[in-house]
């Protein structure tokens, strides 16, 4: 308290030396070791894991440090991979490739439901450029227009959970229902080419494995930009104290808006990668489910960890895949007592582990390779 | 829309559909009860909650097995037993997730919300261990088949009478326990304020259990009253968790009144707009309704003062 906020200020690097060592592990992880030590189908299936570890950082930023916890992240995952999906198969489906349909040059799926004319909303997404402003711009909208209704009147915490996943419901069944504009419980599939580029070889795949990484990589420093300013000590700050922060003069509410905005846009840039790595695009990643799954992977990984994040996406889904594989029956059974486990044991998950328990060890075998001081740690013999 | 049909037509139609609504709201009310009792003493997302239901529902199913082999004579009466047991299985298994998870977590309601789902995916996995993937249906007695054909275009069926007297039976008994005996003002004593109930030598803790035992006691019977109109499956619970959870934002969590009005309107709307539209949208304008609603007034319908 003492201290002038200035040298505060000098004293705050962009990242610890630690985190530095995480992101480099990361990275290394990330670019060298897995793309080394896997074939192609596996590496693609790490692809798909890293489109949710976008969703996962946003959780971060808006349930770890903001402490609203969204349950209808799916909602935005969705949008992003809808969004982009409309473009891929509008490409898909020219004149020349849907000539058998009964009105050639629309989506498969809307000639059998006997539409004949392509829907107004779906003729902006034959321009690139505009399907990837959209992929931004209509779920960080959509995240406002949530955001600013709630959060200005105060509707918080298990409320706003609940209203998140009622819209993740509304959504599911909005698409489901109107089979013929959105390609109904199948989704949107037989998606080809990006602007020209053949999506499905295993080459493309790889490429979008590496593009994955690198957005990233990109996405974990903007959030770490975010953490570190002055802004993301206010959004802890709300978490912690909101009535404080309140009467200090901050807009709450808008700071709560931003945070769920960007974690809209993380979501959604992981949608549309979702859409580019895996080729297709359906309900089943939109609803409450997998929406509460997105948030098990951020608090697996540490709600409060920008790495663990990632780390927690990798692993659960890596043990999702591998117990589903072999033992289909076990995998709820094993899902559902994570969810347990984490929450009574380990709310701070993988991240709070390694801080409890594996840091002070660390930081304690780096003093000691110091010059120590002749006076002993009291600590050390235990 | 309208063009289509005469007058009698219509009128039998609002008079069917509001009944077909009549029986959504019965099964809401008893779902969302159990929840709003929940909900609104202890600030607890019991994500689960479905899961509770479906337990019951399942009771139901082998006490209708075990009477049909083992009782045949007294098989017309058998649904009385299950609906008890039901609702003690369903209880018991409240107050022990109540021990075991819920009282760590009573300062993290988010978390209780996580944890409650974890529960919930375990639940429903072990019902598709122990009952199999299908959906299973009862056979109903005799005297609950059939309907009562109140005009020539009018019929109402027995079944659905019989949920709507449980659930009247059920409402009732929550109100008198409520507000009419010791336990019921010990526990409106713990919501309205905690620390000072405790100070005044209630058990806040074992008023907890018996709480959430209760809130999910009920649950069991709900799902119990389902068996009659619908068939169960081990996610069969999932399906209605999300809708009970608005019925209960929307009518003001701790208020019985207005998780009662709640369910009330929103079934009504939902099966009316049923038989204009397609089912889907019906659904999603009845949600959107109750999602807007919420957002201009966050609060619900009805509201209690509380002091936190």
């Amino acid at each position: 308290m003492t201290r002038a906020p200035s040298s505060t200020v000098h004293d705050n690097p962009f990242m610890k030396p630690m985190e530095w060592i995480s992101l480099a592990l990361l990275v290394a992880v990330i670019f060298l070791v897995l793309p080394m030590l896997l074939d192609a189908f596996r590496l693609n299936l790490v692809g798909k894991y890293l489109t949710y570890s976008f969703v996962a950082l946003g959780l971060v930023i808006c349930w770890g440090f903001g402490g609203i916890l969204s349950l209808g992240q799916g909602v935005f995952f969705g949008l992003g991979g809808y969004l982009m999906a409309m473009y891929l198969k509008l490409e898909a489906s020219s004149v020349e490739n849907t000539k058998i349909q009964s009105t050639p040059g629309i989506p498969d799926f809307m000639d059998w439901n006997q539409i004949t004319e392509l829907p107004w909303f779906w003729k902006p997404f034959t321009s690139l450029p505009f399907t990837l402003l959209a992929v931004i711009v209509v779920p960080a909208f959509f995240a406002f227009v949530i955001g600013t209704a709630m959060f200005r009147r105060r509707v918080g915490g298990t409320y706003f959970a609940i209203i998140t996943q009622a819209i993740a419901a509304i959504l599911t069944i909005l698409i489901v229902g109107q089979q013929g504009y959105t390609g109904g419980i199948n989704g949107i599939t037989d998606l080809r080419t990006l602007h020209g580029w053949d999506i499905r070889t295993d080459r493309a795949h790889n490429i979008l494995y590496f593009v994955n990484g690198g957005l990233l990589v990109a996405c974990i420093l903007f959030a770490q930009y975010v953490k570190r300013s002055k802004l993301g000590r206010i959004l802890v700050a709300m978490r912690d104290k909101e009535d404080r922060v309140r009467f200090s003069g901050y807009q709450v509410a808008s700071f709560k808006t931003f945070a769920f905005c960007l974690a809209a846009v993380f979501a959604a840039i992981g949608g549309a990668m979702f859409t580019l790595q895996v080729g297709f695009m359906s309900p089943s990643f939109v609803g409450i489910v997998p929406s509460i799954e997105m948030v098990i992977y951020a608090a697996v990984g540490g709600r409060l960890s920008l790495f663990g994040a990632v780390w927690g996406t990798l692993l659960v889904n890596w043990a999702k895949t591998t117990f589903s594989e072999s033992f289909p029956e076990l995998w709820l059974f094993g899902l559902g007592g994570l969810f347990i486990l984490v929450v009574l044991a380990f709310p701070n998950g993988l991240a709070g582990i390694y801080r409890t328990y594996v840091e002070p060890r660390l930081t304690r075998r780096v003093k000691a390779l110091e010059p120590a001081p002749a006076v002993a740690l009291p600590h050390a013999a235990e | 829309m309208l063009g289509d049909y005469s007058l009698t037509d219509l009128s039998s139609i609002f008079v069917m559909q509001g009944f077909a609504g009549l029986i959504l709201f019965s099964v809401y009310t008893l779902m969302a009860l159990g929840l709003a009792i929940i909900f609104g003493q202890m600030g607890v997302i019991n994500m689960a909650h479905g899961e509770f239901m479906i337990l019951g529902a399942y009771m139901t199913y082998l006490c209708s097995g075990f009477f049909q082999t083992h009782l045949p004579a007294l098989f017309p009466a058998y649904f009385f037993v299950a609906m008890a047991l039901a609702f003690v299985a369903s209880g018991a298994l409240g107050m022990l997730v109540e021990w075991a998870l819920i009282r760590h977590l009573y300062k993290r309601p988010l978390d209780t919300l996580l944890a409650t789902w974890g529960l919930s995916l375990i639940l429903q996995q072990a019902y598709r261990t122990i009952f199999g993937p299908r959906e299973v249906g009862v056979e109903l007695p005799s005297w609950l088949i059939g309907s009562v054909q109140v005009t020539d275009t009018i019929e109402i069926p027995i079944n659905g009478m019989f949920v709507m007297a449980i659930t009247l039976l059920i409402t009732a008994g929550v109100a008198l326990l409520m507000y009419r005996s010791r336990f019921g003002a010990q526990v409106r004593a713990v919501v309205q304020n905690r620390p000072m109930a405790g100070a005044v030598g209630i058990d806040t803790e074992k008023v907890d259990r018996l709480t959430f035992g209760l809130g999910c006691g009920i649950a069991g019977i709900a799902g119990s009253a389902f068996t009659m109109v619908g068939s169960t499956g081990p996610t069969s619970g999932q399906l209605y968790i999300v809708d009970t959870f608005l019925i209960v934002v929307f009518g003001g969590a701790a208020s019985l009144l207005g998780t009662i009005a709640s369910a009330f309107s929103i079934s009504q709307t939902q099966s009316t707009l049923e038989f204009f539209l397609s089912g889907s949208t019906a659904k999603v304008i009845t949600l959107l309704a109750v999602v807007g609603i919420l957002m201009l007034r966050p609060q619900g319908l009805f509201t209690l003062k509380v002091r936190r």
